[in-house]
C-alpha cells in the first residue's frame, strides 16, 4: 500500500562537505587579494591589517604619482603592440597549419608554442644575448619583441582551435559564388574565427600587462607597471602599491572576463 | 560536341596520391550536357561522381583530359570564374549572415548596387516561399528551409548550370519526396541546366531527363531513365538499377535484334542489343520480375512453369519466388493479387515478352 501522506524519499544529494571544502579552496586563492584590496582603501601608512578606517588616498598618491603614471602608459603600449604583433603573426601561423600539409608541420607547431613552455628566464637570457649580439639597444621596443614572442603561442591557441572547426564547405561555397580569395577571407573566414582572434589577443594582452621577468632582461631605462611596484616594494612598502595592484587586478580581471565573453559568443 | 554542349568534359582523369600509389577517382570521363538538361550522375560511394562534380565546379583540376563550359575551356580556371553554382550537400550556408544576406552574397560580392540587391533577393525569398526567413540566421532554420535558402543563394545571381551535391539526402524521408518534385519543377520552369549528383537510382530515374551511371571512377552507360533501366549496357548497370532475375544461357540462333538461347535445355526467345553475339555463346539474360507475367490468360512468347517456393509481403508488392525447369525466378506484383494466397508448392505458369527478356552484352576485356 502507497501511503501519500508518508515523507518523500530524499533522493537529492546535499553534499554539505564539498560545498564547504570548494569554499575553503576558493578562500586560499583569493582571500590574500581580497585582503590587498582591501588594504589599498585602508587609512594607514603601513602595508599590514588591522583596518584602521576607509581612504581613497592612496588612489590619489597614484593619480600625482608621475613614475607610476609613466609606467602604467609605458605598460599599455607595450601590451598594445606586441599583442598587435602576436596577434599578426598568430593568425599567418594558424592558417599554415591549418591549411598546408608541410614537411616539418608538427615541429613548427611544438616550436611556436615553445615561448609558454620555456621558463621566462630562458627566454629573458636569451634574447637579451641575442639582442646585444645584434647591437639592438635594450628600449622598450625590446620589450615588445620579447613579449610578441610568448604572445604568439598564446593568440595562436584559440585561432587555430575555430580554424579547424571552420568547415572547408563554406570557403568552397564563397568560391563557388563568385569570391576572389581575398574576398573569401574577409566575407567569411575572419567572421567564422573573429571571437576567437579577439579572445587570443585579449590573453596576450593580459599576459604582456602583467609580465615581470622577461621585461627585467630585456628593458633599457623605462619600467613597465609591474616593474615599477615590483621595484618599490623593496624600497618603501605603502598603500600606495596595494592600491596600484588592486587596478592591475581590476585592467586584467576587466580584460580575460571580455576574452571569455568573445570565446564563449558565436 | 564541345560547341553546343553547355558542359562537355573530354576523357577527363582525376588522380590522388595515396600511400599506396595513384588512386584514378575519375578515369577518362566523357559527359555532353545539353542546355536546359536534367542530368544525373549516378553511383555509389567511391564511384567517382562527385569529383566529377567538383571538376565541373573548379574546386579540382584533371590531371588529364579537358572541361568546356559553353564551348569555353576552363579546366584550370578556379571556381569563381566559372558561371557555374553549386549546391551542397551540407548546403553551406554562411553562419554569420542571415537568410536574406546569404542569399545576396553573389551579388555583394560581386559589387551589384543595393537598389539591385534588395529587390532581386525579395524575389528569390518569394520565389522560395520564404519571405518570412529573411532575417533568420541558418541555424535557426530546418533542413527543408536550409536547403530552400542554398538553392535561392544559388540561383540569385543567375548561372547556366546549377551544380547539385545529393541535396535531399541530408532531408528526412517524409519531406524528401516533396523537394524532390520542387526541384524537378524548378528545373523546367527555369530552363535551367542541373547537374544532379546522387547515389539514389530512384531519384535519379524520376527526376532526370539523362543519366550517367558511374562506378570505379568510369561512366559505366549515359542514356534516359527507361534507356538504364530497359537497356542496360552492362551486367554491372542491370545489377545497379532496379532488381531482375540474371539467367547464364547459351546462345542458339541469332537473327538481327532476335535470338534464341537455351538455359538448361529450355529454349527461349530473347532480344539481342550487342551485334557481336555469336551462337554458341555463354550469356547473360536479363528479365525485371515485375515484367513476369503469372498464369496469364493469353500467355506471351516466353513461357515455363514452375512451383511457388515462397511469397514476401512488400506493402503495395508482393514478391514471390518460383522454382522453375530454368532456375529460381523472383517475381514481383502488385499487393492483393492472386498470388498472396497461394501456399507454397502451388503450380504456376510464367510468361514473358521477347522485349522483356535482354541478353547483355558480355563484359569487355579484362577490365
Amino acid at each position: 500500500m502507497t501511503d501519500v501522506k508518508s515523507v518523500p524519499r530524499q533522493t537529492q544529494q546535499r553534499p554539505w562537505l564539498f560545498a564547504a571544502w570548494t569554499g575553503l579552496a576558493f578562500a586560499f586563492l583569493y582571500l590574500p587579494i581580497a585582503v590587498l584590496v582591501l588594504m589599498s582603501f585602508n587609512h594607514s601608512r603601513i602595508l599590514s591589517l588591522p583596518f584602521k578606517g576607509l581612504t581613497l588616498d592612496w588612489y590619489s598618491m597614484i593619480y600625482h604619482d608621475v613614475a607610476l603614471r609613466v609606467s602604467l602608459f609605458n605598460s599599455l603600449k607595450v601590451a598594445a603592440m606586441a599583442t598587435i604583433l602576436a596577434t599578426v603573426f598568430g593568425l599567418l601561423a594558424a592558417f599554415a597549419i591549418y591549411r598546408y600539409r608541410f614537411l616539418g608541420r608538427n615541429a613548427f607547431r611544438i616550436a611556436l608554442n615553445l615561448p609558454i613552455l620555456l621558463p621566462g628566464v630562458v627566454t629573458g637570457v636569451a634574447m637579451l644575448a641575442y639582442f646585444s649580439r645584434v647591437g639592438l639597444e635594450l628600449s622598450l621596443w625590446t620589450v615588445i619583441l620579447g613579449h610578441a614572442v610568448f604572445g604568439l603561442p598564446v593568440a595562436l591557441g584559440p585561432i587555430l582551435t575555430r580554424l579547424e572547426q571552420f568547415p572547408r564547405s563554406l570557403e568552397e561555397a564563397a568560391y563557388d559564388l563568385g569570391a576572389v580569395p581575398a574576398q573569401v577571407f574577409w566575407s567569411v573566414v575572419l567572421p567564422f574565427i573573429r571571437s576567437a582572434v579577439i579572445a587570443g589577443a585579449l590573453l596576450a594582452f593580459t599576459l604582456s600587462f602583467d609580465e615581470v621577468i622577461v621585461t627585467i632582461f630585456l628593458t633599457g631605462r623605462d619600467n613597465t607597471l609591474p616593474i615599477e611596484i615590483w621595484a618599490r616594494l623593496r624600497t618603501d612598502i605603502t598603500p600606495e602599491i596595494a592600491a596600484a595592484a588592486t587596478l592591475v587586478l581590476v585592467v586584467s580581471a576587466a580584460v580575460v572576463l571580455l576574452s571569455q565573453r568573445a570565446a564563449t559568443e558565436s | 560536341m564541345k560547341d553546343t554542349s553547355i558542359v562537355y568534359l573530354d576523357a577527363v582523369s582525376k588522380i590522388f596520391p595515396t600511400s599506396a600509389g595513384e588512386f584514378y577517382a575519375v578515369r577518362e570521363v566523357t559527359i555532353d550536357v545539353q542546355p536546359g538538361e536534367f542530368y544525373s550522375l549516378l553511383g555509389s560511394s567511391g564511384s567517382g561522381k562527385t569529383t566529377t562534380l567538383r571538376l565541373i565546379g573548379g574546386f579540382e583540376i584533371p590531371e588529364y583530359g579537358e572541361v568546356y563550359l559553353g564551348g569555353e575551356a576552363v579546366t584550370t580556371q578556379p571556381p569563381y570564374r566559372r558561371h557555374v553554382h553549386t549546391v551542397f550537400q551540407s548546403y553551406a550556408l554562411f553562419p554569420h549572415l542571415t537568410v536574406a544576406q546569404n542569399i545576396a552574397y553573389p551579388l555583394t560580392i560581386a559589387r551589384v548596387s543595393r537598389a539591385e540587391v534588395v529587390p532581386r533577393v525579395q524575389e528569390a525569398l518569394k520565389m522560395f516561399r520564404i519571405e518570412e526567413l529573411g532575417d533568420r540566421r541558418p541555424a535557426q532554420l530546418s533542413g527543408g528551409q536550409q536547403q530552400r535558402v542554398a538553392l535561392a543563394r544559388a540561383l540569385i545571381s543567375r548561372p547556366k548550370v546549377l551544380l547539385l551535391d545529393e541535396p535531399l539526402s541530408a532531408l528526412d524521408a517524409k519531406i524528401r519526396d516533396e523537394v524532390r518534385q520542387e526541384l524537378r519543377d524548378l528545373q523546367r520552369q527555369t530552363n535551367l541546366t542541373f547537374i544532379y549528383v546522387t547515389h539514389d537510382q530512384e531519384e535519379a530515374l524520376a527526376l532526370s531527363d539523362r543519366i550517367a551511371v558511374m562506378h570505379g571512377g568510369r561512366v559505366q552507360q549515359v542514356g534516359t531513365p527507361q534507356e538504364i533501366y530497359d537497356r542496360p549496357a552492362s551486367l554491372f548497370v542491370a545489377q545497379f538499377i532496379g532488381k531482375a532475375n540474371f539467367l547464364q544461357a547459351t546462345v542458339l540462333t541469332v537473327h538481327s535484334a532476335l535470338a534464341v538461347v537455351a538455359v538448361n535445355d529450355v529454349p527461349l526467345k530473347a532480344s539481342v542489343a550487342d551485334a557481336s553475339i555469336a551462337p554458341g555463346q555463354t550469356v547473360t539474360l536479363m528479365i525485371r520480375p515485375e515484367r513476369l507475367q503469372v498464369n496469364a490468360v493469353t500467355p506471351s512468347e516466353n513461357q515455363v512453369s514452375g512451383k511457388t517456393a515462397g511469397v514476401t509481403y512488400i506493402g503495395q508488392l508482393l514478391e514471390s519466388q518460383v522454382e522453375t525447369a530454368i532456375g529460381k525466378l523472383t517475381v514481383t506484383q502488385l499487393g492483393g493479387a492472386q498470388l498472396d494466397r497461394s501456399p507454397t508448392g502451388e503450380p504456376q505458369t510464367l510468361s514473358w515478352n521477347i522485349s522483356d527478356c535482354l541478353i547483355l552484352p558480355p563484359p569487355h576485356g579484362a577490365d
